[in-house]
């Protein structure tokens, strides 16, 4: 595991709804405090004065105070309807209605990884997400099995995916950096390690990623890397991945056509690595629990040809 | 003293034909409501103790980083049985216990309308509970929350039996809180004393009576989803199965209209409990007695209209955030202006810091804290940065434990002589205190930072992230405190019972009926009964004696 590139908090916002919410936050921030204190002020305050006296007289039966009663109720009141106007200003300027656009890019939560497809392209990679910074982008949110929920602190708003429905969100990153979140819905057993990462870039370098990931798989035609395409092809690891430009076209698992430009794999939750790749496939089960993907068995030798083949796919 | 008639069911019932020295059997044949409210509250312990020893093991598998002590699957039906523990067979039987015992007493009857539905209400709820553990000898517990979310919570994604165990464990339960909630209705509007009329109910019996309404509204739409949910896992009907037509919302729209109303029948009952408990221990009377009363019917009201606010990151656009976030935060008002009610209760007081006191003030403090975490998620922005984050496990406990439970600790303290007849002492009391307030806020507080620096909730484990590993580490310490300070509650508790002083009729100088009878008192409460000129009818009864004497 490593240390994230940039603090993960609501407090550090890094695009125009964080920014927002972010001053949504500080004002309520600011608001109940007062209360709290008062409430703690009043407190202590009360409990030194009218600490009981021995034999003290039954003191005064007071039973209501009309004008203190309202202001009980009115103070509260305008706070919260100051509160209200603040929320629907807020929504309103963070999440406006989308007529058909067309989204950047579409997110897929699955048990649990992330797809991530770009539409107008051929692009389809999964959990590194690239985006352009500075740009105005809409996300279009779905989930294939149970309820996934997007969550990057830094971003603002998370939204749930909901199998069966679409949901969308808008983001416009402040500058390109890399940032993290994680899947924030209960999603089955390994909900922990369904982590986001978000790389944002200048709108320059960002078109050069994408039609580089546009392009199909280098072709296995160094000796080295046949005998791996091939163990691919017959261990049906190809019935559940796709790899591009190959006879792989499952779509039970990510698609590994650009695997080895990825700097993560398993959700964001380890390097990409060849031997953090041979670990996995070698006992997929060991690294994360209850994953969606066999354990094979396959012989050292094979294993490793997979692996220098996978490693191959830049 | 003016005697009254008592009224109490005419029929003999089963208890009086038993004799008390028959120990075991006469416990468990039972219908008297004071032997079923303890009951109530033994079930509500024997269940703390189980939910309480899930919430440690959850500690220690969250205490550091990439930990294995759990695996993932048994993470999950830990933190679900905890959940589902805590809401349902701890705090739900200790609110019923508490009613059972006290709302008779405090309204001059001499039982429950219905005693054997009493008695049967309590053991299907305890059979219930049992059901729902048994599923860890059947292949496994419920492992989806304890809000169970569709799909999660279908075949395909859950193939224990746990789930099934969850929606008939929980069915059964609700039919027992049902039963008593409608007992304790028609006991209340039939059986109080003569003249005292509604508005000379003590705080606490209005409490009950409007959360008992709450609980025969709220509990259907729950009982239909787990009806649901059942046939969808046993039948393959498609009631939340996305794939052949159905839709995980509704799951959600019926679980919150039942679920947070829920919220609120966990509340209320120490709303009660607190009114009383200030009045005593400050010798005033509560301040604005009809606003706290119908403070407490607006928000049973507005509980029904506010459930959406736990589905503000659905996606169900802004219009309906915009009517839910308004309702959500005007129940906040009445919930919140309670606090200074009780501030102005004690304001010019003679305060008695007493344990039972104490508890009442710390749950100013924590209760405000829970409550106003509550209203940021109120705030639809907010709720979209905070909501399945720890941000939410700190609010729902300051909320569950800063607010009902310490609610209920008041009332342990403040009732324990009677139902007891022995005093607790004082020091170990503050002992009791001192340790649960830190141990709580140790194990809870921290958790806000947490959420806010994007931890989300029901993860089994965690990277290794600036500031996680050390804030996980002291919550778990807390929560090891928060476990002792429990085990010396219960030597506590065991202590006093065995050698603690006599308490007498009236210790604490009290207002309400329950302490003009015997501590404990008979299995016949009152023969007579003063005559009701007020909220504080015993404490009339003994101006007036006060006064006849000076005026002799
Ligand atoms: C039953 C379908 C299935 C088969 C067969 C399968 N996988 Fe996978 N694989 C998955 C799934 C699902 C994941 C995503 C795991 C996760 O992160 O939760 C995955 C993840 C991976 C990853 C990591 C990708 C990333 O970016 O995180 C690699 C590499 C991989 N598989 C290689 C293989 C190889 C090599 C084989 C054949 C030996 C194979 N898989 C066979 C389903 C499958
Ligand atoms: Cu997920």
């Amino acid at each position: 595991m490593f240390k994230p590139v940039m603090d993960i908090s609501i407090f550090n916002p890094q695009s125009e709804s964080g920014w927002r919410l972010y001053h949504l936050d500080i004002y309520f921030i600011i608001a109940s405090s007062f209360i709290l204190l008062l409430v703690i002020g009043l407190l202590i305050y009360i409990a030194l004065k009218f600490r009981a006296k021995p034999n003290d007289a039954e003191p005064k039966q007071i039973k209501n105070n009309k004008l203190i009663e309202a202001l009980m109720i009115g103070i509260p009141f305008i706070m919260v309807s100051f509160f209200f106007y603040l929320t629907i200003k807020t929504m309103k300027e963070t999440e406006p209605i989308t007529h058909n656009e067309t989204p950047t890019v579409e997110i897929n939560g699955r048990q649990w990884w992330w797809q991530v497809s770009y539409p107008g392209t051929s692009v389809v990679t999964a959990n590194e997400i690239h985006l352009p910074a500075n740009k105005k982008v809409l996300l279009k949110l779905t989930a294939s099995d149970v309820i996934h929920d997007w969550w990057v602190p830094s971003f603002g708003p998370k939204m749930d995916m909901i199998p069966g429905l679409v949901n969308y969100l808008w983001l416009k990153i402040d500058k390109p950096g890399i940032y993290e979140g994680a899947c924030s819905e209960f999603c089955g057993k390994q909900h922990s390690k369904m982590r986001i990462r978000v790389i944002a870039q200048t709108q320059e370098n960002y078109q050069k990623w994408l039609t580089e990931n546009a392009k199909t798989a280098n072709i296995a035609i160094d000796s080295s890397l046949i005998k791996g395409a091939a163990i691919f092809q017959k261990a049906s690891c190809a019935g559940c991945h796709q790899i591009r430009g190959t006879m792989a076209n499952g779509n039970v698992g990510p698609d590994l056509t650009h695997l080895a430009s990825r700097q993560t794999i398993l959700s964001g939750t380890v390097k990409n690595t060849t031997e953090n790749l041979y670990r996995f496939i070698d006992n997929p089960n060991k690294i994360k629990p209850g994953v969606n993907m066999p354990r094979f068995f396959l012989q050292q030798d094979s294993l490793k040809a997979l692996v220098t083949y996978l490693h191959s796919l830049k | 003293m003016e005697t009254v008639n008592v009224p109490e069911p005419e029929e003999s019932l089963p208890s009086t034909s038993i004799s008390n020295d028959q120990g075991l059997l006469q416990w468990i044949s039972t219908v008297d409501h004071k032997q079923i409210g303890i009951l109530y509250l033994l079930m509500s312990v024997l269940f703390l103790l189980l939910g309480g020893v899930a919430a440690l093991l959850i500690r220690v598998q969250l205490s550091v980083p990439n930990n294995n002590f759990l695996s993932p699957e048994m993470y999950n039906q830990l933190f679900t049985m905890h959940g589902t523990t805590m809401v349902f067979l701890v705090m739900t039987p200790a609110i019923l216990g508490f009613s059972v015992y006290f709302v008779p007493l405090m309204i001059g009857a001499n039982d429950l309308a219905f005693p054997r539905m009493n008695a049967f209400s309590l053991w299907i709820g305890l059979f219930g509970g049992m059901l729902l553990y048994f599923s860890f000898l059947a292949g496994g517990a419920p492992d989806a929350g304890w809000f169970n979310y569709a799909p999660l919570n279908q075949r395909a994604y859950s193939q224990s039996s746990g789930i099934d165990y969850y929606c008939i464990g929980l069915l059964l339960v609700g039919i027992g809180t049902v039963g008593t909630s409608i007992n304790l209705i028609v006991t209340i509007i039939y059986y109080r004393a003569k003249g005292m009329s509604l508005r000379k109910l003590p705080v606490f019996v209005w409490m009950i009576l409007i959360n008992s309404f709450l609980i025969v509204a709220a509990f259907p739409p729950l009982n239909a989803a787990l009806s649901m949910l059942l046939l969808d896992r046993q039948l393959q009907t498609h009631f939340f199965n996305n794939t052949s037509g159905g839709s995980p919302i509704v799951w959600q729209h019926l679980f919150w209209s039942f679920g947070h109303p829920e919220v609120y029948i966990l509340i209320l009952p120490s709303f009660g409990i607190l009114s009383e408990v200030f009045q005593v221990y400050s010798r005033k009377p509560i301040f604005g007695y009809s606003f706290i009363v119908g403070s407490g019917i607006a928000i049973a009201l507005l509980a029904f209209g506010v459930w959406v606010h736990h589905m503000f990151a659905v996606g169900l656009g802004l219009t309906v955030y915009s009517y839910f976030a308004a309702s959500s935060m005007l129940i906040g008002v009445p919930t919140g202006v309670k606090v200074f009610n009780w501030l102005g209760t004690m304001w010019g007081g003679s305060l008695r810091f007493t344990t039972s006191m104490l508890f009442a003030m710390a749950f100013l403090v924590e209760f405000t804290i829970g409550g106003l975490s509550g209203v940021a998620f109120a705030i639809v922005p907010i709720d979209w940065q905070l909501t399945d984050s720890y941000f939410v496990v700190a609010h729902l406990h300051y909320v569950f434990v800063g607010g009902s439970l310490f609610g209920l600790m008041a009332g342990l303290f403040y009732w324990y002589p009677k139902m007891s007849g022995k005093m607790i002492s004082e020091k170990l009391g503050k002992w009791f205190f001192w340790l649960f307030v830190i141990g709580f806020n140790m194990t809870f507080f921290i958790q806000h930072i947490l959420g806010i620096k994007g931890m989300p909730r029901r993860v089994y484990t965690y990277p290794d992230l600036p500031g996680y590993t050390w804030m996980n580490m002291l919550s778990t310490i807390g929560g090891f405190l928060m476990s002792l300070s429990f085990l010396l509650l219960f030597y506590i508790l065991h202590k006093s019972y065995k050698i603690g002083k006599p308490a007498g009729n009236d210790p604490w100088d009290a207002y309400t009926l329950e302490w003009t009878v015997s501590s404990p008192p008979k299995i016949r409460n009152f023969t007579e009964l003063p005559p009701i000129y007020s909220y504080r009818a015993f404490r009339d009864l003994k101006e007036n004696a006060k006064n006849n004497k000076h005026g002799k």
